[in-house]
């Protein structure tokens, strides 16, 4: 989709200030978050790329003007309550009153403090282990296709049309525009594709840089 | 915005009866993990163990023990070019966020910077969570336009010589970058290396310097 979150390129959002020793969490309740974020992502009830499609589902004004957490928060309440895991309603009135009664349900998959270590370890792999012929190498001249999907891609914006250059095959992964939208893994050769600074930027930008995005064979077309 | 750096977000604060405040999102917070607990649908024991994880045991000091080893061991610096993933892995820093890892040398001709446009993807085993600047819009927006200029703002001037290459995170490879050795650190233990290599160098905002008075801290 062509959302505020695909900002690569855009002007006047600010400059980038950093700041010294800065801590690992600003509030109590962004710790929280990132906890229920997790946590709930385990239940396996949906999957990563569905879980940054929420996060980017946030109305642009609300998205540019948010924190990267309030963004995480609003995500998680709209996967569990399109995933029916928890109602609006049970939301609603908790926030009403923080006695509201809720109806217990558990879940299978729920994640135990036991596991926490190991699963971490072992995170969640795109790579798919299948071997599947490549259509491009290293070297190859290609085209990101100029597509607009109204649902999630990884192709941005500022590469859409553009002639590059495959730096290298990282190997087959799950293409995370399907698997976002429900539409399964769809496994697939992962490049890391060359632009040069010029070819996305024009005359102005420097003769020697480039910028080197990772696209799946469906972004792509030989040049 | 200011690059992220209004924590409180667009909202304004509620005073309580008791004479503590908190804001909206705090409470909506608060509304959410009451209800997920009493649901059985998460275990604050798990929450407590997630976020001690992420505050505690991973963070910078592991990517940094990463380039150390390769500064001084030539057969790990190229087995950490070649298969990052094994490489890291055999340090023990494996998992979430850095399933498959890529490692990117500077060299005097060339310079890479890492970032995300689309979210904030970042190598969590080797650099922790990432800070706000780099999930900030300022950054995300502009590192792949400007990242000479971002780097200056920054404090890192690229000369015109050296090719500045930036990579966009845009699927689940996370990258990382190592940086030069400085000069002078000849003969230096890896831990002392270790000692002076700090997160923005491996994101390729910074450069590893020597620390004032050459010697490790």
């Amino acid at each position: 989709m062509n959302g505020v979150h695909d900002m690569g390129g855009m002007h006047g959002l600010g400059p980038v200030e950093m700041e010294a020793n800065e801590p690992w969490f600003h509030h109590e309740w962004e710790r929280r978050v990132l906890a229920l974020t997790l946590a709930t992502g385990f239940l396996g009830e949906w999957n990563i790329d569905m879980s940054r499609h929420a996060r980017e589902r946030t109305p642009g004004v609300d998205y540019l003007a948010a924190t990267y957490y309030e963004k995480w928060l609003w995500g998680l309440e709209r996967l569990l309550v399109e995933h029916g895991l928890v109602p609006q309603s049970e939301i609603d009135a908790r926030r009403r009153d923080p006695a509201a009664p809720v109806r217990r349900t558990g879940h299978p998959r729920m994640l135990v403090a036991e596991n926490v270590e190991p699963l971490l370890k072992k995170g969640g792999k795109a790579r798919v282990n299948v071997t599947m012929p490549a259509r491009f190498a290293a070297g190859d001249r290609v085209v990101a296709h100029n597509i607009n999907p109204t649902g999630h891609t990884r192709l941005p914006r500022y590469a859409r049309g553009r002639a590059g250059v495959v730096d290298r095959d990282h190997g087959v992964f799950v293409f995370a525009d399907s698997h976002a939208m429900g539409l399964g893994p769809q496994p697939q050769h992962l490049y890391s594709v060359r632009f040069a600074a010029r070819e996305l930027w024009g005359p102005e930008a420097s003769e020697r840089d480039a910028v080197y995005v990772d696209l799946w064979e469906a972004h792509l077309d030989a040049a | 915005m200011s690059g992220g750096q209004d924590h409180h977000g667009p909202h304004h604060d509620h005073d309580h009866e008791d004479g503590s405040r908190f804001s909206d999102t705090e409470l909506r917070v608060k509304a959410l993990e009451s209800l997920l607990v009493d649901k059985a649908l998460v275990d604050p024991q798990a929450l407590d163990a997630l976020i001690d994880t992420y505050e505690t045991k991973v963070g910078p000091r592991n990517g940094a023990r990463v380039v150390a080893k390769a500064w001084t061991d030539p057969a790990y610096r190229e087995w950490l070019l070649h298969d990052a993933n094994a490489a890291i892995a055999s340090l023990g820093y494996t998992g979430r966020q850095g399933e498959d890892m890529v490692v990117l040398e500077n060299t005097p001709s060339v310079h890479n910077l890492v970032v995300c446009t689309l979210c904030s993807c970042y190598p969590w085993p080797v650099l922790g969570l990432p800070p706000v600047w780099y999930k900030s819009a300022p950054y995300r927006s502009r590192a792949v336009i400007d990242p000479r200029g971002v780097m200056r703002e920054l404090g890192l001037e690229v000369g015109d010589d050296v090719e500045v290459r930036v990579w966009d995170s845009t699927a689940e490879v996370r990258y990382l970058v190592l940086p030069e050795r400085p000069a002078g650190t000849e003969g230096w233990s890896e831990e002392e290396l270790a000692s002076i290599v700090t997160r923005d160098a491996m994101i390729g905002v910074a450069r590893v310097e020597m620390p004032p008075g050459g010697k490790a801290p």
